[in-house]
């Protein structure tokens, strides 16, 4: 008799756990082209001590867990490849602390970004956290597992970078923290003891995050995003050096897409500029267009597409549901700035010839130390031709993005295999030694970042 | 078996899952669909419910009582259609509508839908008891038969059976008479409005009910409506045209607010101190007909009352799960949408939780009681309020 179930129910309570076909259907479709991969259960955990619980009974019973956030990262990251338990973390949801002099705040790591928001924006508004433009059903924890970057990435980096202290539940069920909090200090930083940190852009492969202590940065109250747009996709790099010695904005994208028609082979650069005062905004704005930039638009080359436009969360709808498909997918990478344009051109190409109108974006990471650019790929879910053209399309972009000297971003499986070929030895070595020796039975999201 | 029939084929793939639909529309929480809210696996939110029904009708999936329990837990409350960011939201609500229509032609429902329609074939009312009983709402008081006044006043079932929504009920009744409202009432000639009759998707008893109401109110010759419930008032001013139904319909917070600003309702007294107010705002008064002025400015009017506002309200509102209550699948547990409801009335200090609607006047008192807020706020329908 199936012990498992009964001993999840134990575990997470009546109702929290399933082996029924509905909830696996459910849990076995990811959001992108993935093919289908059933668990045989689900579980939705509210605490890490449940959690480790069910880490504890997966290893005894050597059945696999997976780990799932919002479930956006599109790329069938957390869809169960070798079946076994499908863990909805999104039940851990409290907002545990913020300290708004220390410009922290501790989650449980299945709280959403549109709910951090939605929190600060209430309680603490002069705080905000980089928020990625993904929907905001995405949790804190599920964006750290893939190193996610949000609407600070220009002056902050990449949301792994704004880390303070985390809590883990190892995949053989011992929960640990990282940081000051793992002294019993508060949860302010996560120097200067020394590094264990091996959890972070794992896929969960490694562990379970269950709390994170994220820094918060000043939440400006006047804010606007200005629209710079050229025609020459070479002149993106130097644009965005340019605005990077400014150093005054928040959000740096560039962006081209075949539709809208009248953008079309356009490149726009949308910059969000905040201040604490009107005056403060448009000395930025000045400096932006009338000095930065005033060479393009004086030339001719360029032209400011639009000013001081309200800063809104991105709506997924139109790359989703292109020609009433209901499907997108995209390839993202970190790319050198310098590498726009050739991204831009090569997936231009490969759009056209799978026939999905071009959707690229690139953002800034740092100070233009990276950018993270993505490919999007629509497709009609009703239609299986179009699933295998963007299926094929995002390949192709895989293999550019290591043409290129790039690296894949958030890979799927196929993608993980092209980095993991092309890795150093020694340093392959080593990921397979620590995933050895934490998840012994590799029940950790196996067929991630598997290294035979 | 995969559905060829089924209306919305060309539309249920387009739903991405992106989640938008779990979010009130103050971005608070996951809690915007009530039967999410409560389970919390993704089978029971709104993307989840869409992908399933696609599953099934396109022979992915087979039935299960369990799916048709996924299906039914849609409680229609359309917070996913006010969130969903797709061309398509208006039909979220309808696609589940259909997939029931679906189910309910296979003979393929859960037990408690059946059950419900069952009893409301038999006895007219969902909760099958005898048509016999259902002046039983009066006790002892004697409002006017229909003969003829301006208005008919329908109560509904749960103003009729349900022991807390019969002093709504009784309520309502008073304050009609005493503010000199020309009504009278079928008593135990009425039947069920079949709001969720038709909800749970079955066309023909929704058609067969609507079609003895029309008959019964054109025979007596009604030409206006004052409804207790806001489920009855979306079936009679949205559905029963469709039957040649073309009857005046009121909510009756719509008529109290403008007798109210004619000043004919009388001898309301507020209470001895200030005292805070909250409005939760029915589904079907609200997101289903946009009426949200009238709750409130009666509320307004009244002596000693402040109204504060929840921070979910009006198009945002969230559901108590009352429009499920055909089975208990939302209540029992702490993130049941009613206690959460509850919880989110009391945080706004009020010591009185005002509701328009008898479903909701029964979800949310009892979550008060559940969590043992009884001391801190008081669930009253706003009839109750005014007498
Ligand atoms: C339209 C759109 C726009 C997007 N834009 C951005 C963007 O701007 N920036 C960005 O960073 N991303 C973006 N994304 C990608 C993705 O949605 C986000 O990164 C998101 O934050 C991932 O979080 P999630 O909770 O959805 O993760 P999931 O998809 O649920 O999980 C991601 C991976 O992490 C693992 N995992 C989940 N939770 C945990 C945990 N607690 N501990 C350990 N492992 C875990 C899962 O097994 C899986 O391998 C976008 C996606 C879409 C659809």
């Amino acid at each position: 008799m199936d012990t498992i179930y009964p001993s999840l129910v134990h575990i997470v309570g009546e109702g929290y756990a399933s082996f029924r076909r509905e909830e696996l259907f459910t849990y076995s479709k990811d959001l992108g082209t993935s093919e289908p991969k059933w668990p045989d259960y689900v579980a939705a955990p509210k605490t890490a001590e449940q959690v480790a619980e069910i880490l504890k009974l997966a290893n005894r019973e050597k059945v696999p867990v997976v780990p799932l956030g919002g479930g956006m990262s599109l790329a069938g990251l957390a869809l169960p490849l070798k079946g076994g338990i499908a863990l909805d973390l999104k039940r851990m949801d409290r907002i545990i602390e913020v300290n708004e002099k220390g410009r922290y705040a501790v989650v449980e790591a299945g709280v959403s970004h549109g709910k951090l928001t939605a929190y600060l924006h209430n309680q603490h508004p002069h705080l905000m956290h980089s928020e990625p433009g993904a929907p905001p059903a995405a949790t804190i924890g599920g964006n750290l597992a893939i190193h996610g970057q949000g609407d600070l990435a220009h002056p902050y980096g990449f949301n792994t970078d704004m880390i303070n202290g985390m809590e883990i539940v190892l995949p053989t069920g011992e929960i640990c923290k990282f940081g000051s909090c793992a002294v019993g200090a508060g949860w302010f930083t996560l120097h200067p003891l020394p590094d264990v940190g091996l959890f972070l852009g794992w896929n969960g492969a490694t562990g379970i995050i269950t709390k994170v202590s994220l820094r918060l940065f000043p939440y400006k109250k006047f804010r606007e995003m200005e629209i710079f747009v050229v025609e020459d996709e070479n002149l993106i790099p130097e644009i965005l050096y340019e605005l990077t010695h400014l150093g005054l904005t928040e959000d740096l994208v560039a962006f081209s897409s075949a539709i809208p028609p009248f953008s079309d082979r356009l490149h726009h650069v949308s910059i969000n500029v905040t201040g604490d005062s009107e005056a403060e905004i448009e000395l930025k704005r000045r400096l932006i267009f009338e000095v930065k930039l005033a060479k393009y638009i004086e030339s001719g080359v360029g032209g400011i597409a639009a000013v001081s436009q309200a800063i809104q969360r991105p709506q997924v709808s139109k790359s989703a549901d292109w020609k009433k498909g209901g499907g997108f997918e995209y390839v993202g990478s970190i790319m050198p700035v310098s590498a726009y344009p050739e991204c831009y051109r090569r997936g231009a190409e490969i759009s056209t010839r799978h026939h999905i109108p071009y959707t690229i974006l690139g953002r800034v990471i740092g100070c233009g130390h990276a950018m993270m650019f993505s490919w999007s790929y629509a497709f009609n879910r009703a239609d299986e031709k179009t699933v295998r053209h963007a299926r094929e399309a995002l390949h192709e972009t895989d293999n550019i993005v290591m043409d290129l000297g790039g690296v894949i971003w958030k890979p799927a499986v196929f993608g993980q295999e092209l980095l993991l070929a092309k890795m150093d030895v020694n340093t392959l070595s080593l990921m397979k030694k620590i995933k050895l020796l934490l998840d012994p039975n590799n029940i950790m999201n196996p067929g991630n970042w598997e290294v035979d | 078996m995969a559905l060829a029939e089924y209306q919305y084929n060309d539309v249920i793939h387009r739903c991405f899952r992106c989640g938008y639909c779990k979010f009130p529309t103050d971005w608070s929480d996951v809690t915007n669909c009530p039967a999410y809210a409560r389970f919390r696996l993704e089978s029971y939110s709104a993307g989840g419910r869409l992908w399933l029904i696609r599953a099934w009708v396109n022979g992915e999936l087979e039935w299960s009582e369990h799916l048709a329990d996924i299906v039914y837990s849609c409680a229609a409350c359309k917070n996913c259609v006010e969130k969903c960011p797709l061309s398509f939201n208006e039909d979220i609500v309808n696609m589940v509508t259909a997939a029931k229509n679906e189910m309910v032609e296979m003979g393929l429902v859960p037990r408690g839908v059946k059950k419900f329609l069952n009893n409301v074939q038999l006895h007219g009312n969902p909760y099958g008891i005898s048509a016999g009983r259902r002046t039983g709402w009066m006790e002892g008081k004697s409002y006017p038969a229909y003969q003829g006044q301006e208005f008919l006043y329908y109560v509904g079932c749960e103003g009729s059976f349900d022991t807390r929504a019969q002093s709504a009920a009784r309520a309502l009744g008073d304050v009609l008479t005493n503010s000199g409202v020309s009504f009278g009432v079928l008593g135990e000639k009425e039947v069920t409005d079949g709001n969720e009759v038709d909800l749970l998707g079955e066309d023909a008893l929704f058609e067969s009910v609507a079609e003895k109401n029309i008959r019964q109110f054109k025979k007596a010759g009604v030409n206006k409506i004052i409804t207790l419930s806001p489920h009855s008032y979306n079936a009679m001013k949205n559905s029963y045209p469709r039957f040649h139904g073309d009857f005046e319909v009121f909510h009756y917070t719509q008529i109290l607010a403008d007798l109210i600003k004619k000043k004919r309702v009388r001898g309301v007294s507020g209470p001895d101190e200030e005292e805070k107010i909250t409005f939760h705002d029915p589904c079907f008064l609200g997101r289903w007909n946009q009426e949200y002025n009238a709750p409130r400015n009666i509320l307004k009017s009244l002596p000693g009352l402040t109204l504060v506002e929840m921070p979910r309200n009006k198009k945002g509102a969230a559901c108590c799960g009352g429009g499920n209550f055909y089975t208990d699948l939302l209540g029992g547990s702490e993130e049941s949408p009613a206690r959460i409801r509850a919880r989110e009335a009391a945080a706004t200090g009020a010591g009185i939780l005002a509701v328009a609607c008898p479903n909701c006047l029964t979800m949310l008192e009892d979550a008060v009681k559940v969590e043992g807020l009884e001391n801190r706020i008081k669930v009253r329908d706003i009839a109750e309020i005014l007498v």
